[in-house]
């Protein structure tokens, strides 16, 4: 660091040994413990060979445990809904907001960027006492997760879609108003195929969300059956369990992966590569 | 248009923090279920001045929250140590490389931080290839040598610096992209323009492109402490000790393990409130931030 700081436009070699050791340091060991989901032993902690046996073996498996396969159907149902609930909701917001011009507009807006930042103990400890004491009609259990996730997710929805609505501006919408297009049609045939993009991006990342959360998940979940793949890494880490629980963690993150890829590249195909960028980094 | 989502953010986030409140300031029944008052002219102030006392006379609360502090400090301090350094190579000098560069900061930001946190409860567990690794290199002699771990190969048996250094590893991803942000958005020509004034390399980084970065390593370190003044689970799962409870732990046994929810309402709307600054200051300055970006 101190030949960067007596040279930084040299051929700063101290630097790129220090982000080289950093970027190895944070992939490294999530690689080996990819790499144990495929032991062919019970062990988490000494190679005995490869295999599948954590994925499709006869028992244990991701695939043939009825717990693990419990855990990964109940994520997988989470994040749909959280995908088909927080999309339309934040989109229409988002629509909503930068349309309004009169009062209230701000307090709605801040508090929309409110779960953005709230730690997530916060918002688990008020949901958990709302099911409890406010809904106990509802209570724990599947409907309290998928309702408090989408109550986060929505928030980055807005933020993405909003950003792209500003980045659009308002010369299409105008125009297609001076053309005699009615409101209804402006906004089905022009703003939302423009926002096309944003929306499947947004769609993606609820997805992700979804699929990794945990804090809120946890706090709704009432017993064993709404448990998550994110829950049962919590419960089971420090036990003695088998790579199988590397094998489902590693199928959560082929899936959250994939799915922010391809919706990257549909982005970039739609929107542009600095725009893309900034959502894939989720520059709020 | 805008009503539903709006109603949706109203019930299930605005109603919901006032249900703490009214919990905080509530009562329990026989079965120590809380009791919510929902009208603050019935408020009781008792279960909020028990933990206000304990804090006074230097109770548990006290001692975890110190703890919780003293734990985010460090963390925050080393990982903008490695973090800086990090962004800033990939902002200037990664030259063509940079779009793999940046994908492998943004990748970490994606995969479940509980699958994390597993990846190196493997690696440290007493035969695991990180703790053998850490032998071998004398690390672990160095660690025990400095006080910051008890026995070799006792990485995860309630150790201070396990929780420390796994908070920097959870963490550092959500740090390292807004310094990234900020020193991308450097004007180069201004950093020119102080080496051709004649400022050495070192003092055109001191006076100029540090302080252009200070944006970028507040809203950093707001957005990746708001999480671990919360946390609870890294130090669940890389410790599992009483020795390193912080205040999310705390909360977590009061309100969703235990039956003294009234207590960890209480313990929740105190740490809201402390947080409420820095959660504004977030806002505040990446709002100010995405108007100067689309206005100029």
């Amino acid at each position: 660091m101190i030949t960067w700081l007596r040279n930084p436009w040299g051929r700063p070699r101290v630097l790129a040994l220090v982000a080289g050791i950093y970027i190895a340091w944070s992939i490294l060991p999530v690689a080996i413990a990819i790499l144990f989901a495929f032991n062919n032993g019970r062990s988490r902690t000494a190679w005995q060979g490869f295999s599948l046996r954590w994925f499709t073996g006869a028992t244990g498996s991701v695939f043939h445990d009825a717990s693990l396969q419990g855990a990964l159907a109940h994520t997988l149902i989470l994040a749909v809904i959280c995908v088909a609930v927080s999309v339309p909701l934040g989109v229409t917001l988002a629509l909503g907001l930068q349309r309004w011009r009169g009062r209230g507009g701000g307090t709605i807006n801040t508090v929309m960027l409110l779960p953005l930042v709230t730690p997530e103990i916060v918002m688990g400890v008020a949901l958990l006492l709302l099911f409890l004491r406010v809904f106990p009609g509802i209570g724990l259990g599947t409907p309290a997760q998928a309702i408090g996730q989408i109550t986060f997710t929505i928030s980055y929805v807005v933020v993405m879609v909003r950003g792209r609505l500003t980045s659009i501006g308002p010369e299409y919408e105008e125009a297609a108003a001076d053309l005699g297009a009615p409101p209804r049609d402006q906004l089905r045939r022009v703003l939302l195929p423009l926002l096309a993009p944003a929306i499947i991006a947004s769609a993606a990342v609820a997805f992700a969300l979804s699929l990794d959360d945990f804090v809120v998940t946890q706090y709704l979940s009432s017993n064993a059956n709404t448990t998550t793949v994110s829950m049962l890494l919590y419960a089971s880490a420090r036990g003695a369990p088998t790579p199988a629980l590397n094998a489902i963690a590693t199928v959560t993150l082929v899936l959250t992966l994939s799915t922010l890829a391809l919706a990257f590249f549909l982005y970039r195909r739609f929107a542009g590569g600095r725009e893309a960028a900034s959502v894939a980094a989720l520059e709020v | 248009m805008a009503a539903p989502g709006a109603l949706w953010l109203g019930v299930f986030f605005l109603v919901s923090f006032y249900a703490v409140i009214a919990v905080a300031f509530g009562n329990e029944d026989l079965l120590s279920q809380p009791v919510p008052f929902w009208n603050p002219l019935d408020w009781n102030v008792g279960y909020v001045l028990d933990v206000l006392r304990n804090f006074w006379h230097g109770g548990q609360f006290l001692t975890v929250t110190l703890r919780t502090f003293k734990f985010v400090a460090i963390a925050l301090g080393l990982s903008l140590l490695v973090g800086y350094p990090v962004a800033y190579f990939a902002a200037r000098h990664s030259g063509r490389w940079k779009g793999l560069v940046l994908l492998a900061l943004i990748v970490p930001f994606w995969i479940n931080y509980l699958m994390r946190m597993l990846a190196w409860i493997n690696l440290l567990a007493p035969n695991g290839w990180g703790t053998r690794v850490l032998h071998d290199v004398g690390i672990e002699r160095l660690f025990i040598w400095l006080g910051l771990l008890g026995n070799p190969g006792g990485w995860l048996d309630g150790q201070s610096s396990a929780v420390i250094i796994a908070f920097v590893y959870g963490y550092i991803p959500f740090l390292i992209l807004p310094l990234f942000a900020a020193l991308d958005r450097i004007d180069q020509r201004q950093i020119e323009a102080a080496r051709d004034l004649g400022a050495s390399p070192a003092s055109a980084f001191l006076r100029v492109t540090l302080p252009l970065s200070v944006p970028g390593i507040l809203a950093g370190c707001v957005l990746i402490a708001l999480p671990m003044f919360g946390d609870y689970y890294t130090p669940d799962l890389v410790s599992a000790s009483t020795q390193t409870n912080l205040i999310g732990n705390q909360i977590d046994e009061f309100t969703r393990q235990g039956s003294e929810k009234v207590t960890g309402a209480v313990l929740t709307l105190l740490l809201a409130l402390a947080l409420l600054v820095l959660m504004f200051y977030y806002l505040r300055t990446t709002r100010r931030a995405s108007e100067v970006h689309s206005g100029g």
